[in-house]
């Protein structure tokens, strides 16, 4: 028995070694171009106009996404568009899949990754045709292969020429080449509840608000005056976009985890803050948080973007504040974005004429950009769009008590600047949330705090380090 | 049994001690079934409550968006149904399988004298140990080179060898089954085969049903390796679409939704434990066995 | 002899009883088992779409984690959670199962009773973890109660203190597994022959005697199993604190158990095999420990028995 047990574990280990074989092979494609010298606008158009692109073969189109949004973009505003059920479509003769994946703990991009890997080996009809990204891993997909330039498509800098410069920069990659296109700026401000300004600032008008928020010492001040008269102004969290967007490095640099100065800014300001019962700790979209929707809540303000005033503050909701109208919108002490949504065509897509054609339509056409900006009060990545909108009534919202908030949407759009994204930034600030909500909850010091978030952070990323 | 008067006296006292018992335990209880039902309530009450009138706050009260929840999930992108039918044949063939052959286990153990008997006994109760997540990651590149990744196969094959039902079941004939009635049954003619399953699985009624019920359930809410092995959406289980739902982002992040598909996923479980709880707590069973 | 020739002819049947069980052990455990220890020797990680190794490292991952330090804490986090909930849950389902089983107590609507006390294990461990975090929060029902009762002054924050959380993570597995226990319990207590139980009434015994001279000593197997299922689900903790604390284990990593931690390590981000693997290769000996000490301390009379 002794001995054929012996023989057994001999065969489980050579499964075991041929299990860890399979796992190592077929890595290819990891980014031949990041050795590649950049190139200059004017040369990857010339390359653009010289493409020719294959006929579409492809029966089954396949988009991955993480979330619904750009389904029903492509269903309200893509000529031609038909859908069947929730989850497949009809452009012409050839189906649409949408692959859905939630974004949460990863699984979106454990999916897509899956999927690109087998790219080369799988079926014609489960071919990955589009797929979408975000801001936070943007350059994790955009400096790999397994993404197409947009120029191998045959777009021209001049098809883009109308867009902000900042929703271009995310998707570079290391050639120069784009890799991607969005229909949104997602520039962001401060959102404030007009009562509670008016009672204690004295005024609702958004410049007059914008000047009692215009940096964080004014911020801090007004924070003061807020916690006086009893309210407070919103959460750590809703502040931190404002701080990690204006860094002046990146979060990893040569693989080792670099904590930005204006990072600490906001651990210590929001340290006084919370000190002074002027902040909260809460999590974004938690129960706790989503209070201030409400009168009840106490709450001066939120931070966010223009998506934000549609799908997060429930003005469909009998009492909120954004019901009656009863928010403003200035830009806050410093310029920001949040969020956004990148569109990109996958290496090996066998419908590459109808991936051009979609991302040509759904990120540069105008009359649709603008039809999706009054539709889905998104703030589109048009500047002649939002400056129509910003100069006309057509841009004011009632949840903003009939404010035009694109002249500020706009001015933020040019003035985002993203030369200190990395590949790690999602992770990075999940975990700096995470570890200094128990330095601003008085477990831990500030250093203990720190420990934990170089702990975390190495569990979450094991090729880096932190000292 | 000495002298009469006192015999009585103390029955009067018992009567009263019994009668203060009896209070307390029935205090007790009704406690206890209010903390356990109120659970119940509050997915009741939320999946009639829309999302916004979630993020309100807290009732007590139900709501009336009830119809609306249902027919959003419905019309979703989450396949509800076939999740649904997913679940119900993996829950039903798992604990079906776990329990009739950890039983037939158990019983070679309990029954039979052969070398390596303790060896494998000792053996199974060390596999006991080992915590599912400790060799999940060599699981899934097992069925990936045997090619049953995505399939139901790996989540229903491995109930076979569940060291915890095998447990059980041996700790329950080593207090309920006599060697020899299974002599007996030897004595009558009857086949091994026969005599396990048409005497000692009969027999064994109580144990099987309550481990069915743990391993219906266990299998029925389990998420986490389900999650690592099933991929296309169809083929998905309940749990998995329900944490889908959850972490819907802000586009489509509806709670109401999600209490509801809750209450959907919980109503199988509770008819499946009814259906086999009356041979827990009905006491069918009682005098089966006599020593 | 006789006999013994037939036994050893019966006895063959063992082996063919045991065949399933072996068969589908050795594929989908044995195998699956012996991966990850022998991944336990590499490193091998991966970052999104980028792969390191494997490479053969030896015991570095094991010196790593000696080294870091981190895995007694989490070990300590999940016995203390498991043990805060444990106690009031066996002593909670023995006393259940006495007061059912007691035949001159003669409660009514038992049937009811049992059903329900089970109940609540049939929701799944996230849907319940969620709910308490709705029904703890800030400003949060229980916060409210305790305010308008005046118990309070300001709302407690139930997630920002180390034993309210530990608290609300053992609160929740006493309840979800309370019913559970009763039940295993209550089989093995109608196992027992009711004229065990006739004869000691005849003989003028109390209820707590019977209690503790027929019904404890009977139910000991299944009490072993109940404790020894129990720690190992205990070790295994990981949906309910997972869910409970948004992942984080907090406030700092004070209700973080092994398995959110191994999770850690495979799932968040990116995938780091080799430490892993090491990592499940302790649990592994933990387990096998703890589960030794219950069985040296329960099992002693048992085997003298046999």
């Amino acid at each position: 028995m002794k001995r054929r047990l012996v023989s057994l574990l001999a065969i489980a280990t050579m499964t075991a070694s041929m299990v860890a074989g399979c796992g190592t092979t077929s890595m290819e494609g990891t980014s031949s171009s990041e050795d590649a010298a950049p190139k200059s606008t004017e040369e990857i158009d010339a390359e653009a106009e010289s493409v020719e692109l294959a006929e579409d073969t492809g029966k089954v189109l396949n988009i991955y996404v993480w979330n619904e949004e750009f389904k029903s973009r492509v269903t309200d505003h893509y000529p031609g568009y038909e859908e069947v059920d929730a989850t497949h479509g009809k452009i012409g003769d050839v189906d649409v899949v949408w692959q859905i994946t939630e974004n949460q703990g990863n699984s979106y991009q454990d999916n897509l990754d899956t999927a690109l890997k087998s790219q080369a080996d799988a079926a014609d009809d489960d071919k990955v045709d589009i797929f979408l990204i975000e801001a936070d891993y943007a350059s994790k997909y955009c400096d790999t292969d397994y993404t197409m330039a947009l120029s191998d498509l045959g777009i021209t800098s001049e098809d883009l020429g109308d867009q902000y410069e900042y929703t271009q920069t995310i998707v570079k990659d290391s050639a120069g080449k784009i890799k991607g296109s969005s229909w949104q700026a997602a520039s962001a401000g401060l959102i404030y509840n007009r009562d509670i300004a008016l009672e204690v600032l004295g005024t609702e008008d958004p410049e007059e608000v914008q000047a009692a928020v215009a940096d964080w010492d004014k911020y801090n001040e007004t924070a003061g005056k807020m916690a006086d008269a009893g309210y407070t102004m919103c959460s750590v969290m809703d502040t931190y976009r404002t701080y990690s967007n204006n860094v002046s490095g990146k979060w990893v640099q040569d693989n080792k985890v670099v904590v930005d100065d204006n990072l600490m800014n906001w651990v210590d300001d929001s340290m006084e803050l919370v000190d002074a019962n002027a902040e909260t700790t809460y999590a974004l979209w938690g129960d706790d948080w989503a209070k201030g929707k409400y009168p009840e809540g106490k709450q001066f303000c939120y931070f966010g973007p223009a998506w934000f005033f549609n799908f997060c503050l429930d003005a469909d909701k009998e009492g909120t504040v954004a019901n009656s109208g009863r928010w403003g919108f200035c830009e806050g002490p410093q310029s920001y974005y949040w969020g956004g949504t990148w569109i990109c065509a996958a290496t090996g897509t066998d419908n590459p004429n109808l991936v051009k054609d979609i991302i040509l339509t759904m990120t540069t056409d105008q009359t649709v950009l603008k039809e999706i900006a009054q539709d889905d009060l998104d703030c589109v990545n048009s500047k002649t769009v939002l400056d129509e909108l910003a100069s006309s009534d057509e841009g004011n919202m009632d949840i903003l008590g009939g404010q035009n908030p694109y002249a500020q949407l706009a001015a933020g759009a040019e003035g985002i600047d993203l030369s200190n994204l990395s590949p790690y930034d999602q992770g990075c600030n999940e975990e700096f949330q995470n570890a200094m909500k128990n330095y601003f909850e008085g477990n831990a010091t500030k250093d203990e705090a720190l420990e934990l978030f170089k702990t975390a952070i190495v569990e979450k990323y094991p090729t880096l380090t932190a000292e | 049994m000495t002298t009469n008067t006192s015999d009585v006296a103390g029955k009067t006292n018992e009567g009263a001690s019994i009668f203060a018992r009896r209070v307390i335990a029935y205090i007790v209880l009704i406690l206890i079934t209010i903390i356990c039902l109120f659970w119940f309530y509050i997915l009741f009450v939320n999946a009639t409550r829309s999302h916004s009138e979630m993020s309100a706050g807290f009732t007590p009260f139900p709501s009336s968006h009830l119809m609306e929840n249902w027919k959003n999930l419905l019309e979703g992108t989450m396949p509800v149904v076939s999740g649904m039918v997913n679940s119900l044949i993996i829950a039903t063939l798992s604990a079906a399988l776990a329990t009739y052959f950890n039983t037939m286990t158990a019983y070679a153990i309990h029954a039979y004298d052969f070398r390596f008997k303790n060896f494998i006994y000792t053996f199974i109760l060390m596999i006991m140990m080992i915590p599912t997540q400790v060799t999940v990651l060599g699981f899934i590149g097992l069925i990936n080179d045997m090619g049953i990744n995505d399939s139901a196969i790996p989540l229903i094959v491995p109930s076979i060898a569940s060291p915890a039902v095998f447990f059980y079941m041996k700790q329950y004939m080593d207090s309920t089954l006599p060697l020899s009635l299974i002599e007996a049954a030897r004595i009558d003619g009857s086949g091994e085969f026969r005599t396990f399953n048409q005497i000692v699985v009969p027999l064994m009624k109580p144990a099987i049903a309550v481990q069915a019920i743990f391993s219906f359930v266990a299998s029925w809410n389990n998420y986490f390796v389900p999650a690592l092995v099933l991929h296309s959406q169809e083929k998905k289980t309940l749990p998995i679409l329900m944490q889908q739902l959850r972490s819907a982002d802000f586009l489509k992040f509806d709670m109401g939704q999600v209490y509801m598909m809750i209450a959907f996923s919980i109503f199988p479980v509770i008819i499946v434990y009814l259906l086999l709880s009356r041979y827990i707590v009905g006491g069918v069973t009682l005098g089966g066995v006599k020593g | 002899m006789n006999k013994k020739s037939k036994v050893v002819r019966y006895n063959k049947w063992g082996y063919i009883f045991l065949l399933p069980f072996i068969v589908v052990f050795l594929v989908f455990q044995l195998i699956p088992l012996v991966t990850t220890f022998y991944n336990s020797f590499f490193l091998h990680m991966e970052d999104g779409l980028t792969e390191i190794g494997p490479t053969f490292i030896g015991l570095e991952n094991y010196s790593t984690i000696i080294s870091n330090g981190d895995l007694p804490k989490y070990f300590t986090n999940t016995m203390i959670m498991w043990f805060m909930g444990f106690v009031p849950q066996i002593l909670l389902s023995l006393l259940l199962g006495a007061w059912f089983t007691d035949p001159s107590l003669r409660l009514k609507f038992q049937r009811f009773f049992k059903t329900v006390i089970y109940l609540p294990n049939l929701i799944m461990a996230s849907a319940f973890a969620m709910l308490f975090f709705t029904l703890f929060s800030d400003m949060g029902p229980i916060n409210d109660i305790l305010l308008k009762l005046g118990i309070l002054s300001a709302p407690y924050q139930f997630m920002s203190h180390a034993w309210s959380v530990r608290g609300l993570v053992a609160t929740m597995n006493c309840l979800m597994w309370f019913g559970n226990t009763t039940i295993l319990l209550m089989a093995g207590m109608m196992g027992i022959d009711p004229a065990l139980f006739e004869a000691a009434q005849v003989d003028g015994a109390t209820a707590t005697q019977i209690f503790y001279k027929i019904t404890l000593p009977l139910l000991k197997p299944i009490l072993i199993y109940v404790m020894i299922t129990s720690l190992i689900g205990g070790l295994q903790m990981f949906d309910v604190p997972q869910i409970l604390t948004n992942r984080t284990g907090d406030p700092m990593r004070t209700s973080m158990t092994l398995i959110m931690y191994l999770n850690r390590n495979l799932s968040v981000g990116s995938r780091n095999y080799g430490f892993a693997g090491a990592l499940s290769v302790f649990m592994f000996i933990l387990t096998g420990i703890l589960s030794l000490i219950v069985f040296k301390m329960t099992g002693k009379e048992d085997k003298d028995g046999r």
